[in-house]
């Protein structure tokens, strides 16, 4: 699988692809202390279906604390949920790396984090990178339409309905 | 001391090319001598290392792998050791080191170069005078890091001389097997940046006084800005770069000949902001982005260049709408002849008559001559052949997209190509013409093999944008230069108190996630909210290429004074040294701060109580990265846009640790809290919005007075609310007492207080410094 941004080659580890969106409710699921952090690039869509849509059902139904980046958190609220916290994504992917950092502020880390929407796709790209080699401690999945390889699991690039497919089917799952 | 002669003969020698170094000869002044004259890569490591402290690297692998030596490529993600030993964090760090050492190294060759060409021209003597009687203090940045007080243009040889031999240490450190501890590599990237910063104020100090530009003047004349103020009806010449002396050389020429009238020059990036420093005809095109979309047009004629920032294909580009090239510095001779020696007659015959597609002139009065005299004559002939075609063109070729999606894929900002083009086809150029502003300029989109069909996106745009360009016409106010004495000692309390809630120095490059209005923007919502501002570079260019609700530009609606609500155009890049430099004249002029080589103390004081905070938010180039390091090392932080996360690290503190947050008290001693002001080092935003809500929140200093805070707040709630629609939960960090409070916002930030258990500071206005030498209080 080819990253979406034509130059941006990772190197020798990158994401597994996500096939089976059955096994990311699987993940979070098994996950003992998941987050999930959400940025301004999850506030578009086509007009009937909204990323954000799901990123509330998923973090509901998976019972996932939400971290929203820039003003994402705005929308958030306009869709009745108010995020764990606004943070910067530099501020909270830094914090990440650290393995005595939680929003719980217990001294256990986070142990996985979805992502979707980090801003333009080659910062969420660097935010993954950071993550990959400074939290060892930490598997992250990438929720985008694009795939993101410095994450442990990514999607494929693949049209808005079929994502939308995928983010149905993994909201499905947790909702059940 | 340096004599140079190109002949010599006496009777007893011949020689050629002589050069005798006579070593140093150190003028003495007034001031004591601190503690780090001319410091070297170990002098002021344990000033890094505080800051360090506070500000943690993160760092963001562009990708796993280095290939920097024939070990590699080695493989050091996850925790993983190259061949040499070295770590991911020692690797990242290595690469901020290498893009410092080149930035600065650029703005130091081009210090070295044009200051060897006006010591030439004026003569080692010529004095320096960046504003008479108004700047006493001239070269502040100079006088802190080499301890020199620089009274001539052959003073600031010996400040090179330094410079040039720190840098050669610096990059020497980047070679596989030097350093292995990150934190020490962001400790050489510091010194890079600060001496970055000496060499930026020799280059702007040295032309404002031989070239006579404005001298640290509030009301230096406006200039005319963009595509559509360019007269096409005559020859036009444009000139590219950062070195201004050739283009001066236009200047010169058409004045002496009084053709001023008579052929139009103009310029993009730097050399046209200084170049409108000197003469009151130039105009300015635009930013850099604006390189391909303005020779693409055909307008110019003869194409100038000269060093830093020009497009590698510029060539190319030029011989596609058949204007002529002139190169004329030896950075950059893209494969041309070098002309140089050569009588002009030949010259000129050469290009008008095509046999050439360009020259190398390294002479700047010739080439000056020669482009003038090019331009006058193929004019009449090229009638402006551009590459842009008509709306029906654009239409046409929009219904040949397949939606493959492969140029957006190419393209940095990721800018919707296909729709837009799907809309075009259907007649609607509107989508298509609106990604003209969001577009660097950089044309990856039409590279060979992006498009299967062959469409060419980037010129397709030009093409639907092609009406609302010709309507292209702004202001902005010529490059003042440094900032008066006076005008600090007007300002100087209340930045230190912090009743001005900022210095706010909006500066670098044109690779903006979206349009350059928002930098526009964030300088009108702050100049409202009368924070000072200053400008340099492509960002003054963009803050000038908008029109407020008067339908002005912000220039003419804002006074260019350094003075709350004051938007301060200092010129091109290398003027970000004055910026630097009133930072340190406000420590030095109104602190009764000592000033010779006495480094840490002046960036402690500014660390801790000057309110400033810089954002580039277009940055891209390796000088970006070098300058935002020489404002590091003073202790102010930087905001980058999205494309900042390139630069592959962060330096972020973390506002819930209290023990990062202390200060000493030197009237005491004590170690006393202060709350995380300012919060980070180098910050990236993902959109504009998160920026404005940043800039009052990096403005806070442990210094501020309880009126002072109040109002920093106050921004900082407000855009807070307005932005992001609620109170920021940080607040009870932020407020040390009940006076720090704003006044309106009372009630609801006490309810929040409460909610959070917050108490008052233990002591909320210690004399703040982290240096333990700088207590005053006597042991016992
Ligand atoms: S410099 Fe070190 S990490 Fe880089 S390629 Fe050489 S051995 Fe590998
Ligand atoms: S020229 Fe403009 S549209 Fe084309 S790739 Fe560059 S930024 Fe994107
Ligand atoms: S690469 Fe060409 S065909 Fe493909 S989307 Fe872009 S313009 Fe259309």
């Amino acid at each position: 699988m080819e990253p979406w941004q034509r130059a941006e080659v990772p190197g020798p580890v990158k994401a597994v692809l996500i096939t089976k969106p059955e096994v990311v409710a699987a993940l979070i699921k098994r996950a003992k202390r998941p987050l999930f952090v959400v940025g301004t690039g999850s506030l578009g869509g086509n007009g009937e279906k909204s990323p954000l849509e799901y990123v509330v059902r998923i973090a509901r139904a998976g019972k996932v604390p939400l971290v929203a980046t820039a003003h994402a958190a705005v929308e958030l609220r306009k869709r009745g949920v108010q995020p764990a916290a606004r943070m910067a994504m530099v501020e909270i992917c830094s914090r990440l790396t650290d393995p005595k950092w939680s929003l719980h502020g217990d001294g256990q880390p986070h142990d996985l984090v979805l992502m979707l929407g980090l801003g333009p796709y080659y910062m969420e790209w660097l935010m993954g990178s950071g993550l990959k080699s400074f939290a060892p401690h930490l598997r992250t999945i990438s929720l985008n339409r694009v795939y993101q390889p410095h994450c442990s699991w990514s999607f494929p690039n693949m049209s808005e309905e079929e994502w939308y497919k995928n983010l149905e089917k993994i909201a499905e799952e947790l909702e059940r | 001391m340096r004599i140079k002669a190109d002949e010599l003969q006496l009777p007893w020698l011949r020689a050629k090319g002589l050069e005798l170094n006579l070593g140093r000869v150190v003028r003495e002044w007034e001031e004591e001598e601190g503690p780090t004259p001319m410091p070297d890569i170990a002098s002021l490591r344990e000033w890094d290392k505080k800051l360090l402290r506070r500000y943690k690297p993160f760092y963001l692998p562009f990708c796993d792998l280095c290939c920097l030596c024939t070990f590699g490529k080695c493989d050091l993600s996850r925790g993983k050791r190259g061949g040499c030993g070295i770590d991911m964090g020692g690797q990242l760090s290595r690469i901020v080191l290498l893009s410092c050492c080149i930035g600065a190294s650029t703005h130091c060759g081009h210090a070295r170069h044009m200051l060897d060409e006006l010591i030439e021209k004026y003569g080692r003597d010529h004095p320096l005078d960046v504003g008479g009687e108004n700047v006493y203090l001239e070269a502040p940045t100079i006088r802190l890091v080499t301890g020199i007080k620089p009274r001539t243009l052959g003073d600031l040889e010996d400040v090179l001389d330094y410079c040039e031999t720190e840098l050669v240490h610096l990059l020497s450190c980047t070679h596989t097997g030097q350093e292995g501890d990150n934190l020490d590599f962001e400790s050489k990237v510091f010194h890079a940046g600060m001496i970055d910063h000496v060499v930026m104020e020799v280059a702007d100090i040295a032309q404002i006084s031989a070239y006579g530009f404005p001298k640290a003047d509030p009301e230096a004349h406006l200039v005319e800005l963009g595509m559509g103020v360019i007269d096409r009806s005559k020859p036009v010449i444009l000139v590219i770069g950062h070195n201004v002396p050739p283009a001066i050389g236009v200047a010169n020429y058409l004045a002496r000949e009084n053709l001023e009238d008579q052929v139009e020059v103009c310029g993009i990036c730097c050399t046209a902001i200084d170049l409108t420093r000197y003469s009151r005809k130039a105009k300015i095109v635009g930013p850099i982005s604006f390189q391909l979309r303005f020779v693409r047009s055909g307008v110019a004629d003869v194409i100038m260049v000269d060093e830093q920032c020009i497009r590698a294909d510029i060539l190319r580009e030029a011989q596609k709408v058949n204007a002529v090239l002139i190169t004329t510095h030896y950075k950059n001779f893209q494969g041309l002849p070098d002309r140089t020696r050569d009588p002009v007659e030949g010259i000129v015959k050469d290009l008008v008559e095509g046999k050439l597609p360009g020259v190398a002139i390294l002479d700047s009065e010739k080439a000056g001559e020669v482009a003038v005299r090019v331009a006058m004559q193929i004019a009449p002939r090229r009638r402006k052949m551009g590459l842009i075609p008509p709306e029906e063109k654009v239409m046409e070729e929009a219904r040949r997209c397949t939606s493959c999606f492969s140029c957006v894929r190419a393209c940095p900002n990721t800018l919707p190509i296909p729709q837009a083009l799907a809309e075009a086809g259907k007649g609607d150029l509107k989508p298509l013409s609106e990604l003209y502003e969001p577009c660097v300029g950089c044309g990856r989109c039409e590279q060979e093999g992006i498009c299967p069909v062959g469409i060419k996106p980037h010129t397709l745009i030009l093409g639907a944008h092609r009406l609302e360009t010709a309507e292209e016409r702004f202001k902005m106010r010529a490059g003042r230069g440094a900032i008066q004495d006076v005008e600090i000692r007007r300002v100087g309390q209340p930045i230190v108190m912090g009743e001005i809630p900022g210095v706010l120095a909006l500066v670098g490059c044109s690779n903006f996630p979206g349009s350059w209005k928002e930098v526009a923007r964030i300088a009108e919502e702050f100049a409202r909210r009368k924070y000072i501002l200053c400008t340099t570079g492509c960002s003054a260019m963009a803050i000038g290429m908008y029109r407020d609700e008067n339908g002005q530009s912000l220039y003419e609606t804002y006074p260019g004074v350094f003075d709350a609500g004051g938007i301060v155009n200092c010129g091109s890049c290398v003027a970000n040294s004055h910026i630097a430099g009133a930072a340190i004249k406000i420590a030095n002029i109104f602190a009764k701060r000592r000033l010779r080589s006495n480094y840490e103390e002046i960036a402690d004081y500014i660390h801790n109580r000057v309110g400033a905070v810089g954002v580039a938010w277009g940055a891209y180039s390796q000088k970006a990265s070098s300058i935002a390091s020489g404002f590091w090392r003073l202790g102010v932080p930087v905001i980058v846009g999205p494309h900042g996360s390139k630069y592959r690290r962060a330096l972020l503190g973390r506002k819930e640790d209290p023990e990062a947050w202390k200060v000493i008290d030197a009237r005491t001693g004590k170690e006393v809290y202060v709350g995380p002001v300012p919060e980070h080092l180098f910050f990236m935003a993902e959109t504009v919005e998160e920026a404005m809500v940043a800039i009052p929140k990096l403005c806070m200093r442990a210094n501020d007075t309880a009126r002072g805070r109040s109002m920093k707040l106050n921004h900082y709630i407000d855009l807070h609310r307005k932005l992001f629609g609620e109170l920021p939960d940080d607040l009870h960090l932020f407020v040390r007492t009940a006076a720090d409070i704003p006044v309106t916002m009372k009630d609801e930030v006490m309810a929040f207080l409460k909610e959070k258990g917050w108490k008052e500071f233990e002591n909320p206005n210690p004399d703040p410094t982290l240096v333990p030498r700088l207590v005053r209080a006597k042991e016992g």
